[in-house]
């Protein structure tokens, strides 16, 4: 089976490629780039006025499967991921049982094999239940297929376990993803402390209760030598002590959501809007600021959506008891092209490092790229498609979008993995 | 007089006028209150659910008392008896008690938010009886009907708040209703008792040493002090608590001679209040603040479920 | 709001003088003097003429006759769609075996009356009730039926009779106008909220009096305000 797509802007910053061309994919391969190609039989299609980028990752997501398959499972997730433009995700553990051993791991991976929409990777957990005492089989697991570690949904509180855990993944080279979150300064907070827990008059989870847990791991890193990744980081301090670990030539990596660039603590109003509640909980409109510019001048490696579904019953449970999270696979690219892109603030290649080449250096995967022998994982992007963000719209069961009635410019229509298309003029196959 | 509320739930939606309406009510209500046949036709065939899912007695007493005081049925359904305990959601429960085309929701509930929620799901009047941690707007009415019958005025008055202020829902709505007011608010407590941001409520002065400021309230408003998990505790131990925050004999004499002291009651005798200044003559208003509350109660009432038309001039 | 067109006026100040100094010779005229006799307005402008009543009454019996106010709010019976503006009831004395003139301005569906009377047996038990009115401008909707009339004035549905007094308007007169489109029948011209809004606390215990309630009444007549009870 053969494709052809012609007039089409390729951008790949790892080729140093920004043209308009046609592209032969076969095989699941990209087959030849140039101009005014033609095939034999298969399909041709004109994509003038699109562009062409290496298939975007995003290495934070919640599938819920097993056992909350209520809330998303491999196939409704994994079908959000391709009508967003994704072609590989990164599968959080924190499902029922937790993802804590090979069996769990080869689980998904086998779920992912009959139904998944995209390439779907696993994290472990680094501890057992991810309690944050006892260290998982992390050897087993990384045989079953597990690309790296987390017990991401709550901090390891215990320095010790952490180091341990730390200097026992050291063998693997694979990355420990840290959600930074002080268990004894947070508590029950629900929204940022200061003037949103001041007016909401709920606990407050202060941006120290964040950055303490940073500090520290950085000096674990420091001291075990892992490489380590902050997830979701929310604060202007935060990320300075990651750009100075940085600055240090330290192993660490950090990654920021788009709600955490582009929605702040304002957004939260007596109507307690529950797709509003995430954990890290939105900050301020400073720390907004400070994340963009860590976007901008490389401190933040990649733009992931921490994508975090949850039944419509759950959402509508009272701001205190409703859970944490929102969804993002279907709005993240809309959102960073529309605040960052067609701002300027940043470029397509720019764009393409946090998405698409990033993650996949930070997790020790095969980079995927556009050139001549090559898979082809690939999004087409129609950069002046103006829509609105609406639940309707969304593969995921998961409705809790805080972006909705967002008005977007640019949007992915085509996504394909390995050379076939799990999503075709926007709509998914 | 245009009181156009149809819920009473956020303090901060009453203008200065609307309060003023309030306590000229309450003052009706206060004359009907005093008269042998204590109760008016008003609300006659009306029908007021009482939904509190939280443990209240003084409130709930106050409400229902108001309510029938006006003529109105009362349904109470509590925490302990509705289906919630068994894990239905309130949603559902407003959902199914609005089935009887109820008038009035009066309800108490811990979790922030949860009136607006109700209101979104019924088409009664809806007041807050207590809400999360700042929600108590009739408590703030009340106690501003108090000030204002004992001090003659409300424009600025000096208030002064101690204790746990940023866990009270009387200050979460008194505080900004002073504000709208025109008073000046100091609070004064250790930071673990205090607002993450003072400002949001309207806070103009922070203390943290109760004799410096005493001396400049009109109010000393005390707040109930609550030691639950010595853990997580704020402060070490009562007895602490009373030597650096307690409103005691000795601290009495460096405050105005006019100076009041109000607390919203149930007492901690010799916590944050002596008995000596709880039952004090002529600066205690504690029971004044209780018969405010259902004069409050029927004004608020009687000016939320009236007609719309309430003299507006088109 | 449209204005409403003053029509005619049906009394001026002298007229109300006289009336209200024969109604006063009329009340003790039927009682027998001013013994056991109490005088309860209807707020606001009942309460005012009850006050100039009570004067007369002085002037021509040489008794001051206890004077009380009501409030007939709470007894509406049109509260769900209009709630007015409330004034506390001061009635400073028991009505219970008295003879209780009930005073009002303007008689006209019967409504108000009916509500004072209830509100009245809500304070106690009079020995009997008799009700003065200025005006009596027909169109009665319950059986009720005043003791002391000052004057008949007939009247259509769309017109309005309107009581102005010195005490709260600056001047005296009976104005008849037509009701524009849209707006309600009523007689009385609505109180200022400006005076309650000022914060100042009425400290003593009763609650203000007629004439302190109506002092600031200065604002333009407002038709769509004042309810149709009366």
């Amino acid at each position: 089976m053969a494709l052809l797509l012609k007039n089409i802007r390729v951008i790949d910053p790892q080729q140093n490629l920004d043209q308009v061309c046609d592209v032969i994919v076969r095989d699941g391969k990209y087959v030849q780039l140039g101009q005014d190609l033609s095939i034999p039989k298969g399909l041709t299609r004109d994509m003038t006025g699109h562009i062409m980028v290496p298939g975007l990752m995003d290495m934070h997501v919640h599938f819920r499967d097993p056992g909350f398959e209520e809330k998303e499972d491999i196939e409704s997730g994994s079908r959000a991921a391709a009508h967003g433009g994704f072609t590989a995700v990164l599968q959080m553990p924190n499902t029922k049982p937790t993802i804590d051993n090979a069996a769990m791991v080869e689980y998904v991976n086998k779920r992912a094999e009959e139904v998944a929409k995209c390439r779907v990777y696993v994290s472990g957990a680094c501890t057992v239940g991810r309690e944050g005492k006892i260290m998982t089989e992390m050897g087993d697991m990384v045989r079953a297929g597990a690309v790296a570690f987390s017990d991401d949904g709550s901090g390891i509180a215990d320095t010790g376990v952490m180091r341990r855990m730390m200097d026992y993944a050291h063998q693997f080279g694979t990355p420990i993803l840290e959600h930074c979150q002080d268990k004894s300064l947070v508590g029950d907070g629900q929204v940022n402390e200061g003037a949103a827990s001041t007016r909401l008059a709920v606990e407050g989870w202060p941006a120290a209760g964040e950055e303490v847990e940073i500090a520290r791991d950085i000096e674990l890193c420091r001291l075990t030598g892992t490489p380590l990744h902050i997830q979701h980081v929310t604060t202007a301090h935060g990320l300075d002590l990651i750009r100075q670990a940085k600055a240090d030539g330290l192993p660490v990596t950090c990654e920021v959501t788009p709600h955490h660039l582009f929605l702040n603590e304002n957004a939260l109003d007596e109507t307690y809007d529950t797709n509003l509640k995430v954990n890290p909980p939105l900050r301020t409109q400073a720390d907004n600021d400070a994340l963009v510019r860590g976007v901008i001048d490389g401190t933040v490696d990649c733009i992931v959506t921490d994508h975090a579904p949850h039944t419509a019953w759950e959402k509508d449970e009272e701001f205190e008891r409703a859970p944490f999270g929102m969804t993002g696979l279907e709005t993240s690219l809309g959102l960073v092209l529309t605040q960052l892109v067609n701002t300027g603030v940043i470029d397509y290649n720019r764009m393409i490092e946090l998405m698409a080449i990033n993650p996949r250096k930070i997790l020790r995967l095969d980079p995927v790229t556009i050139a001549e022998g090559q898979t082809a994982d690939f999004t087409i992007i129609d950069p002046d498609a103006e829509w609105v963000v609406s639940v309707d719209d969304f593969y995921s069961k998961g409705k809790n979008s805080g972006f909705i009635g967002a008005q977007l410019k640019g949007r992915a229509t085509d996504t394909y993995v390995g050379g076939y298309a799990t999503m075709e003029d926007g709509k998914v196959q | 007089m245009a009181f156009n509320h149809y819920n009473l739930i956020d303090i901060t939606e009453l203008s200065r006028d609307d309060i003023m309406t309030v306590i000229h009510t309450a003052e009706a209500m206060k004359e009907v209150n005093q008269r042998e046949i204590k109760q008016l036709p008003t609300l006659r065939g009306r029908t007021a659910v009482n939904l509190f899912t939280e443990h209240s007695t003084r409130t709930r007493s106050s409400f229902t008392l108001a309510e029938q005081r006006l003529s109105c049925s009362v349904l109470a359904v509590s925490g302990s008896s509705s289906s919630m305990t068994k894990g239905e959601s309130l949603t559902d429960t407003i959902q199914t008690l609005n089935s009887y085309n109820i008038d009035l929701v009066v309800m108490r509930n811990s979790y922030a938010g949860s009136s607006v929620k109700v209101a979104q799901h019924t088409k009664a009047h809806v007041i807050s009886a207590g809400e999360g941690k700042h929600v108590h707007p009739t408590q703030a009415l009340l106690d501003l009907y108090t000030m204002w019958r004992k001090l003659g005025r409300l424009e600025g008055l000096h208030v002064g708040f101690v204790g746990d202020v940023s866990h009270s829902r009387v200050c979460g709505s008194l505080i900004p209703a002073l504000k709208i007011m025109g008073a000046d608010v100091t609070v004064i407590g250790p930071q673990t008792l205090l607002p993450d941001d003072p400002s949001v409520l309207g806070i103009d002065h922070v203390s943290e040493h109760l004799e410096e400021v005493l001396p400049d309230l009109d109010v000393i408003y005390t707040l109930r002090i609550q030691l639950e998990r010595l853990e997580t505790a704020p402060f070490p131990s009562l007895r602490e608590y009373n030597m650096l925050y307690g409103i005691t004999e000795e601290r009495e004499r460096l405050m105005r001679p006019d100076a009041v002291i109000m607390h919203p009651g149930p007492l901690n005798r010799g916590v944050e209040i002596d008995s000596y200044i709880a039952d004090h003559p002529k600066r205690s208003l504690v029971l004044d603040q209780v018969f405010s509350g259902l004069c409050v109660r029927m004004a608020v009432i009687y000016l939320l479920m009236g007609g719309n038309d309430n003299g507006v001039v088109a | 709001m449209t204005e409403s067109q003053v029509k005619s006026i049906c009394m001026d100040e002298s007229d109300v003088e006289r009336t209200l100094t024969r109604i006063a010779h009329q009340i003790l005229e039927v009682n027998h003097g001013a013994n056991n006799l109490a005088l309860v307005g209807i707020v606001t402008r009942g309460d005012v003429l009850a006050h100039e009543l009570q004067d007369k009454i002085e002037a021509i019996e040489g008794v001051k006759v206890p004077l009380g106010s009501l409030d007939i709010s709470f007894y509406r019976d049109d509260y769900t769609t209009y709630a007015p503006e409330v004034h506390a009831t001061n009635i400073p004395f028991s009505i219970n075996d008295k003879t209780i003139i009930l005073v009002d301005d303007v008689l006209y569906t019967g409504r108000t009356i009916r509500a004072a009377l209830d509100a009245l047996m809500d304070l106690g038990r009079p020995a009997r009730v008799q009700l003065a009115v200025l005006i009596d401008r027909g169109h009665r909707e319950l059986p009720i039926h005043p003791d002391y009339v000052g004057k008949n004035v007939p009247t259509a549905e769309n017109e309005n009779v309107r009581l102005f007094l010195k005490a709260t308007d600056g001047f005296t007169r009976v104005e008849i106008l037509n009701i524009p489109k849209g707006g309600r029948p009523s007689s009385a011209p609505l109180s200022s909220s400006a005076q309650k809004a000022s914060g100042a606390a009425t400290t003593n215990n009763s609650a203000r009096t007629p004439q302190s309630q109506n002092s600031t009444t200065d604002n333009q007549p407002n038709h769509q305000r004042e309810g149709s009870t009366n």
